[in-house]
């Protein structure tokens, strides 16, 4: 019995911080170097590529002359405020549908929540592909050139991008004690105040959590872009593209990569913070 | 709860409906509906044909979707075994340590698909490893984008874990790899099913890396529909993007049928 207990006692002890610490960080080993392998170290050549192209010299010409185009600095421009306006867009649209969804249930709000999470699943050019009939050149609405402007990737990443928002939005939701809306209700407060007081506070790490992750997959999204076909929407991982497939322009399409990565992995680093901050 | 009397329940519903069905319901219906068409120049779609059917589901677009189920099956499986193995191995580490590897498996996310494809292309189209224009330089690329996901969605098991279930197994005598095969992973079987078609729904839709690197032999249905677009066919393009959320849908309701089976035992 006490050999039992002194046992078990060791099994948590090395469940929480191990005894043998070598040994964790050996079977540690091989799914790092597999990472370092297909991840970091070609990330790596791309960023010795910026600086160091094949054709010889290390500078920072590629730099200066990515700087220096229009094209890039419009494109970072679009990047940067078609990601912002998108969140955005989210974050409002996803709040209004989720509190509805959770707090003025209908018959059926089981299955538009299960329809959210298989909606997670589909790619998100086909969002693209249906606006396309709907206002494309031969469309349901008509032959204006709406698809070809930013509006239309706006329109299309709020669609695709509102259930990443909307999903913690409801887990958050499911948690909140009723008994508080029900107390602030009987004391007079209407709804909206209720949304404002009571319901707000408590979605808040919810909503910085899933706007932050859909700001990174905005700045990140290339599917949508590609889809429309517009050449006056360039956004910068629609650049890459196009510098290193249709120009064979490897040192430029490398300093564009290296710029959109610094940008995404910043926000994507404060939005775990953020998270871990919130506990979500 | 929040809003009490009849007439505003139903504004609100109404208000929702608005919002919801145009936005969501309808680019899934629209896909539908064109994929059986020749004509949409009205409200409805006109010519109806399942034409595009017959083509989507031979010849080249058969051999996209071949290509779309191994890639995503392959890749899914690696990044499982990946992901997985990681996740266990950083449950036994120190909390430092801990949050080391978690950064370093979730960096793939941050990190723009598109740059993922051009930094696997840049590194494989040199030796060691030439590996540019076969079939493994995509699912490398589709390992590495989904295998970040398969690691957080285990990881994220493993802590809700009840860690009285192994102490009970190795306080009977059993050794470390009994208590990982007959304890732990079944435990964690649901979420590794979980995982498992999360990646495999990312790897058929995925199309940006995929876009930087597919050979010519080695087209997923992604850059078939794409391709259809880009030259006008957009119904037929329609029709294999319905094959491709079929044979999504149909992957995730067998797996999803083995989660439920497991977490009855």
């Amino acid at each position: 019995m006490a050999e039992a207990v002194q046992k078990a006692r060791v099994v948590r002890g090395r469940s929480r911080s191990s005894p043998r610490p070598f040994g964790a960080l050996v079977w540690a080993l091989p799914p790092i170097a597999a990472l370092i392998l297909f991840f970091l170290y070609p990330l790596a050549l791309v960023v010795q590529q910026s600086f160091h192209p094949d054709t010889g010299g290390t500078s920072l010409q590629p730099y200066a002359d990515v700087f220096a185009s229009e094209g890039f600095r419009h494109a970072l421009w679009t990047t940067v405020w078609l990601a912002l306006a998108s969140t955005a867009g989210c974050l409002v649209l996803g709040f209004l549908l989720a509190l509805v969804i959770a707090f003025v249930p209908f018959p059926g709000a089981k299955a538009v929540a299960r329809f959210i999470d298989v909606y997670l699943s589909f790619p998100s050019f086909l969002i693209t592909l249906a606006l396309l009939f709907i206002y494309g050149t031969t469309g349901i609405v008509g032959s204006f050139q709406f698809l070809t402007t930013p509006w239309g990737v706006l329109l299309a990443e709020v669609t695709y991008f509102t259930p990443f928002v909307m999903r913690p939005l409801l887990a958050a939701f499911s948690q909140l004690d009723t008994a508080q809306l029900e107390a602030a209700s009987s004391l007079g407060a209407r709804a909206p105040r209720i949304v404002r007081r009571v319901i707000l506070p408590e979605a808040l790490p919810a909503l910085a959590a899933g706007g932050s992750l859909v700001l990174v997959l905005c700045l990140n999204e290339f599917g949508i872009v590609l889809f429309t076909g517009a050449k006056g929407v360039t956004t910068l991982p629609m650049l890459v593209y196009s510098k290193a497939i249709l120009e064979s322009d490897y040192p430029g399409a490398c300093v564009v990569a290296v710029v959109n990565v610094l940008i995404s992995v910043g926000l994507y680093g404060l939005y775990r913070v953020v998270s871990r901050r919130a506990g979500a | 709860m929040l809003v009490h009397s009849r007439k505003a329940k139903w504004a609100v519903w109404a208000v929702f409906l608005l919002l919801f069905l145009p936005l969501f319901a309808l680019p899934l219906l629209v896909v539908l509906g064109a994929s059986f068409a020749t004509h949409w120049s009205g409200v409805l779609p006109s010519g109806l044909t399942t034409a595009h059917y017959r083509s989507a589901t031979r010849g080249e677009a058969l051999q996209a979707l071949t290509t779309s189920l191994v890639t995503a099956v392959t890749a899914s499986l690696l990044a499982l075994a990946t992901g997985t193995w990681a996740a266990l191995a950083g449950a036994a580490l120190k909390k430092r340590h801990r949050r080391v590897l978690d950064a370093l498996f979730v960096l793939p996310v941050a990190v723009p698909s598109v740059v993922v494809g051009l930094s696997v292309l840049v590194a494989f189209s040199q030796p060691p490893l030439l590996l540019n224009g076969t079939r493994w330089i995509v699912i490398i690329a589709h390992t590495v984008l989904v295998t970040a996901f398969a690691h957080q969605s285990v990881s994220a098991a493993i802590t809700r874990l009840d860690p009285a279930y192994e102490q009970a197994a190795a306080s009977l005598g059993a050794r470390p790899a009994y208590v990982l095969w007959r304890v732990r992973l079944p435990l964690l079987l649901p979420s590794l099913t979980a995982a498992a078609g999360l990646c495999f729904a990312l790897s058929m839709g995925e199309l940006s890396a995929t876009m930087m690197l597919y050979p010519p032999d080695w087209t997923p249905l992604p850059v078939l529909i794409y391709a259809a677009t880009d030259r006008g066919a957009l119904f037929t393009g329609s029709a294999v993007a319905v094959v491709l959320m079929a044979a999504t849908l149909l992957v995730l309701f067998v797996v999803s049928r083995v989660r439920t089976r497991a977490s009855y035992r």
